[in-house]
């Protein structure tokens, strides 16, 4: 009966989100001339999907957006490896963690994005200074998930395996390490959504690739739809980032009461 | 003469505690457990029982004294013996089977042995039909069965059973009592249980050993004369049972305690 009352109010949501999906374009179609705003400021959809076009075909939309992605996975795999590993590594060592806490609570508290035009200076106007303001501002989310996941694991667990005499390392990969799988999947979702920002704001300070370059160029030329359809593009890459994170995190966590997993989307 | 299998020899246990004095949790135990008997340990709460029980397993080194399993002394977690606790302590990635297997899996046995084993005591329990279920699945005295079925998988000579089946119904608890009471006794397991219920005491075991407040020493033991040690229900319905139990009662001081200290103890412990 539940689960009719579920998929009864699932309807209902998906058609109420639609709906506003249509009046959400609707607004931005004819929204800004009903108001009197002019199309330099708000340009109406049509003259934003005329752009895509237009970008698709004269500036590399294509090519840039590649781009964007491929700094985005990098920076969003190699961040979370390095942040599970190092969460991992002070879960295991509390005297590490004392030692090391107020250096990684600085480096948290600190602007990631600060760091872009220092690492510009560094090396240049390649990929890299963007992949690494992406790994540091992913790494955070997931090793503070993961430490903590690993803190957190019930002692007693810990003792039974103990008591069937199990290893340092069966512990680890059979407790410790599936334990901090639902935290760590937490800390991979935020992850996902900053690894754009941190990204798009290595490609805003310097470089003349990605859709960060794409988006100050259209600025330089008072493009404001060009404007528009930069940030929709980071949107969209975004999206599928998260939901991918998602696609593999209902895999891995299948054992989970499902509605946990779906609730949280 | 029967073989003992677990001593415990002039056991005291120390710790350290908050404001850097020592805590005394047990002192001076001495008792021993008989192949296949079933012992309860019943006494206040914070009276040191579940010490004895991590000593017991081996995951603490008593301060002064040791414990001993077929005559070897403890010196840390060992084959011989396997524990239970209240918390079933099933993995949640884990499948009924798998978490049967846990133990044995740990302990290196060959993949089809460990099958044979979790099939043959998930059968036992009635427990076939859910192998492929996950924990968050079963309700709460299943979830406990399939704990007990993963601390017979590894064959243990002594069980040591930490107030079991506390976190379950009245109803479910008697169930599972009687689950217990059948296994150890075609198992000829030995078992050292710790209990609250001090009818949980007498239907399970063929003597309690009745533990004194903080530092906790062994007081009192009574050996439970009752027939049909495999049928707790047998049990409950004979005359002499509640004998026992109000037997208990005063040996444990039960009547003159002040409630509102004992309640207020019991708080204390929590919220260490």
């Amino acid at each position: 009966m539940t689960e009719g009352a579920d998929s009864a109010r699932l309807r209902r949501g998906t058609i109420a989100s639609v709906a506003l999906l249509v009046v959400f374009l609707a607004g931005w179609q004819w929204g800004p001339g009903a108001l009197g705003i002019p199309s330099f400021i708000v340009p109406p959809l049509s003259t934003v999907a005329a752009e895509f076009v237009r970008a698709w075909q004269v500036y590399h939309l294509p090519l840039h957006t590649g781009v964007t992605v491929a700094e985005v996975l990098a920076g969003f795999i190699l961040g979370s490896l390095l942040g599970a590993l190092v969460g991992y590594l002070l879960g295991m060592s509390p005297t590490a963690e004392l030692a090391l806490s107020p250096y990684i609570l600085a480096l948290q508290i600190a602007p990631k994005v600060a760091f872009a035009p220092l690492f510009i200076l560094w090396m240049g106007f390649t990929v890299y200074p963007k992949i690494l303001v992406a790994i540091l501002i992913v790494f955070f989310p997931v090793m503070v998930n993961v430490l903590t996941a690993v803190r957190n694991v019930d002692p007693d667990l810990i003792n039974l395996a103990r008591a069937f005499k199990a290893s340092r390392a069966q512990i680890f990969w059979r407790i410790e390490f599936p334990s901090s799988m639902p935290p760590m999947f937490a800390g991979l979702r935020i992850g996902s959504t900053l690894a754009v920002v941190g990204v798009v704001v290595g490609e805003l300070v310097g470089g003349n690739l990605g859709l960060g370059y794409l988006l100050t160029f259209g600025e330089g030329q008072a493009n404001t739809p060009m404007v528009f359809v930069s940030i929709v593009m980071l949107t969209l890459v975004g999206g599928i980032a998260y939901v991918a994170v998602i696609l593999v995190e209902r895999r891995v966590l299948h054992y989970l009461p499902a509605r946990g997993v779906e609730r949280n989307i | 003469m029967p073989v003992v299998r677990l001593e415990y020899r002039n056991v005291t246990m120390r710790f350290a505690d908050a404001k850097g004095g020592a805590l005394t949790a047990v002192r001076g135990v001495s008792f021993s457990i008989r192949d296949a008997e079933v012992v309860s340990l019943i006494g206040p709460t914070g009276c040191g029982k579940s010490t004895l029980l991590n000593i017991g397993s081996g995951l603490a080194t008593p301060s002064e004294g040791a414990a001993f399993v077929d005559g070897r002394q403890v010196a840390g977690p060992n084959a011989q013996v396997a524990f239970m606790l209240q918390k079933d302590l099933l993995l949640p990635w884990r499948t009924v089977a798998e978490n049967v297997m846990f133990g044995v899996e740990i302990q290196g046995l060959p993949v089809k042995e460990r099958q044979r084993r979790a099939a043959t005591l998930l059968a036992n329990f009635k427990l076939a039909e859910f192998s492929g279920h996950y924990p968050h699945q079963l309700s709460g005295g299943m979830r406990q069965r399939v704990a007990l079925a993963r601390t017979l998988a590894v064959d243990p000579h002594v069980l040591l059973l930490d107030e079991p089946f506390s976190a379950v119904d009245a109803q479910t608890r008697m169930v599972l009592q009687h689950d217990l009471a059948q296994t150890l006794k075609q198992a000829n397991k030995t078992a050292l249980l710790i209990t609250h219920d001090l009818a949980e005491a007498v239907t399970l075991s063929d003597r309690v050993l009745v533990m004194s407040r903080r530092p906790g020493t062994i007081i009192n033991e009574i050996a439970i004369e009752l027939a049909q040690r495999e049928n707790p229900m047998a049990r409950r319905r004979d005359a002499r049972f509640g004998d026992y139990v109000a037997q208990l009662m005063d040996r444990l001081d039960i009547a003159h305690t002040d409630i509102a200290d004992a309640a207020l103890e019991r708080e204390t412990e929590t919220a260490t």
